[in-house]
């Protein structure tokens, strides 16, 4: 399988501080692979750098073969980068269809005086775009809300609806943070379903932060484990349940 | 297009055109004296002003305290634009909406060149340079030659009567919705809401937030243009940082983010103090508690983000008629739902 996303030798230190360094990974195509370690191990700065929030200080990221260099947020989306946040950051008061007609932003043409003047490009693209959104939507069995404000969303429907937010930016990796943070059983086992799904629809490679075990071990092909910026083991999920070093690192034996 | 943006467009159409018949037939008729058209004018002219400062300061979430100086700039260049045309033989209206659009395209650069480094900054600080920018442009214009100086400049030509004004005005908020309902006003919009996430639906902050504040200069210029053409003498006086927070009250006390907001509260403070001219002493007074009032039963403003769309108050009434709904029973509920539109 081809190789999507890869680093090499990532790092990134805050004044003397270095919060993650030697970071090595290789996402390949489809790939559903998780990231776990114990808090303040590095893991969101991660995908900070990932997404371009952070600059790295070391090494370099490479998505499907083109080395990524100095670029904003904005732009590792529109190559195929997309994210979620571990605390929900939805636009609260626009309605859950706006919230992923923004993320189709960059995919529409027509300029501020078509927009405007409501040219033909406005209406071509704007119901393209809405077409798409409500698809994206009824994948999470969101379309029923689409009229209604995000605010108003109950808990584990905000978070699926960050995902489609993500998905509609037509991203070849998927960064979820958390995910189920927050959630009951049934909605964690809800979530597995859909990411699962979205996977399978979609075709994209998923990387995923999540401090839950049953869902990085019932979804996960491949966890990596991070402590202290460093990874410090690798593998598949029965390995890694059984590797001492993991079970010292979260224990503090 | 559907049916019912067709509808709605229709129902929209009918009723802006109606109330500009009833303005032009009454300052014609002469039913309006020259003092009630002169007061419409200026509503006219601050609902401009309020609606495009709404753009930055309410959809864009930046408090913008220079509002009065890109409508100086907007003002002294339409001016000193007809007059020249003035001198050289030719002039009339045409000369007139060309300086309107000159104004507000120079404004526009200025809010470009004031925003790029500006809008890096956020909440006070911007506030701050943009209240420090209006204060320049009101010096330099004090101060250069060809702007008449502190005498002011004299006798531009009164085109802005009521029924042009009023035009100018609706083609401008008209065209400042449009653009809300665009992906330009959504990116807006977003970055409002959050502007980590923005980025990260693939918006370009920077761009966008420039583009905001550009719009809202070029609005603000025209307004300023059909200022200058309406009060006929101008001094950089008119622009100061009063000018620039009797706007901001304006936009605040409709409500952030709410362009019908925006226009009801321009009307009101517009008209309010000149209803107020009986009780002389006491003016000011009354506009001051008027405004704490509101802030204390109303603190998101008079409509807070709500938007008031005509199809669905007739949609509303229509559903009261035919009993299907009780009146005024759930529009509370129904505040939440944001509709397509206006």
């Amino acid at each position: 399988m081809e190789s999507v996303l890869r680093t090499t030798r990532l790092g990134i230190s805050f004044g003397g501080l270095k919060a993650v360094s030697n970071f090595d990974i290789d996402l390949l195509d489809g790939e559903l692979v998780g990231l776990i370690g114990p808090n303040g191990a590095g893991k969101t700065t991660v995908f900070n750098m990932l997404t371009g929030v952070y600059q790295p200080t070391e090494g370099t990221i490479t998505l499907q073969g083109k080395k990524i260099q100095r670029k904003r947020p904005d732009q590792l989306v529109k190559m195929g980068i997309a994210r979620t946040f571990q605390n929900i950051r939805l636009f609260k008061h626009l309605s859950v269809l706006d919230n992923v007609m923004i993320a189709c932003n960059f995919q529409m043409r027509y300029s501020i005086l078509g927009g405007m003047l409501r040219l033909p490009g406005y209406w071509r693209e704007e119901a393209a775009v809405r077409e798409k959104a409500l698809s994206i939507l009824a994948v999470f069995g969101l379309e029923s809300y689409a009229e209604i404000l995000a605010d108003n969303l109950p808990y584990g429907k905000q978070r699926k609806l960050e995902i489609a937010r993500a998905l509609a930016t037509d991203p070849k990796v998927l960064l979820l943070d958390e995910p189920a943070a927050g959630m009951n059983p049934t909605e964690t086992n809800e979530l597995m379903n859909t990411i699962s799904l979205v996977r399978k629809q979609f075709g994209i490679t998923i990387l995923l932060i999540e401090h839950d075990m049953s869902l990085v071990l019932g979804i996960c092909e491949r966890i990596i484990v991070l402590d202290y910026g460093q990874i410090i083991a690798s593998g598949l999920p029965t390995e890694i349940v059984n590797d001492p070093k993991v079970i010292a690192a979260y224990l503090g034996v | 297009m559907t049916k019912s943006t067709l509808k709605s467009y229709a129902v929209n159409l009918i009723a802006v055109m109606l109330l500009y018949g009833t303005m032009v037939v009454l300052s014609e008729s002469g039913v309006l004296n020259k003092y009630y058209s002169g007061i419409l004018v200026l509503v006219c002219i601050n609902i401009m002003l309020a609606v495009s400062l709404n753009l930055t300061t309410g959809c864009l979430g930046q408090i913008a305290l220079g509002h009065a100086g890109f409508m100086s700039i907007g003002a002294y260049t339409a001016a000193l634009f007809t007059k020249w045309l003035a001198v050289s033989g030719a002039g009339g209206y045409l000369g007139y909406f060309g300086g309107l659009i000159l104004g507000g395209l120079l404004a526009a650069v200025f809010g470009f060149i004031i925003g790029l480094p500006a809008l890096r900054l956020k909440g006070d600080y911007l506030a701050i340079i943009t209240l420090g920018f209006g204060e320049i442009i009101r010096t330099v214009i004090e101060n250069l030659q060809f702007t008449g100086g502190a005498q002011g400049l004299r006798s531009i030509d009164k085109f802005s009567t009521l029924p042009v004004a009023s035009a100018i005005c609706i083609i401008s908020v008209g065209l400042l919705t449009t653009l809300m309902r665009s992906r330009h006003g959504r990116a807006i919009l977003s970055i409002r809401e959050d502007d980590i996430a923005s980025e990260a639906a693939g918006i370009h902050n920077t761009y966008y937030r420039t583009m905001a504040f550009t719009i809202a200069a070029f609005f603000a210029g025209v307004a300023g243009g059909v200022y200058a053409h309406y009060i006929g003498i101008l001094g950089a006086k008119n622009f100061n940082f009063t000018r620039s927070v009797e706007i901001i009250i304006i936009v605040v006390l409709g409500g952030l983010g709410s362009f019908t907001g925006s226009i009801i509260a321009a009307i009101f403070l517009t008209i309010l103090p000149e209803l107020l001219r009986d009780f002389n002493d006491y003016r000011m007074l009354v506009y001051s508690i008027a405004l704490i009032l509101i802030m204390i039963f109303k603190p998101s403003g008079i409509f807070g983000r709500y938007e008031f769309s005509l199809t669905r108050a007739i949609q509303y009434w229509i559903d009261v008629f035919n009993g299907k709904r009780k009146p005024f029973a759930s529009v509370r509920s129904r505040k939440n739902n944001k509709e397509t539109e206006d």
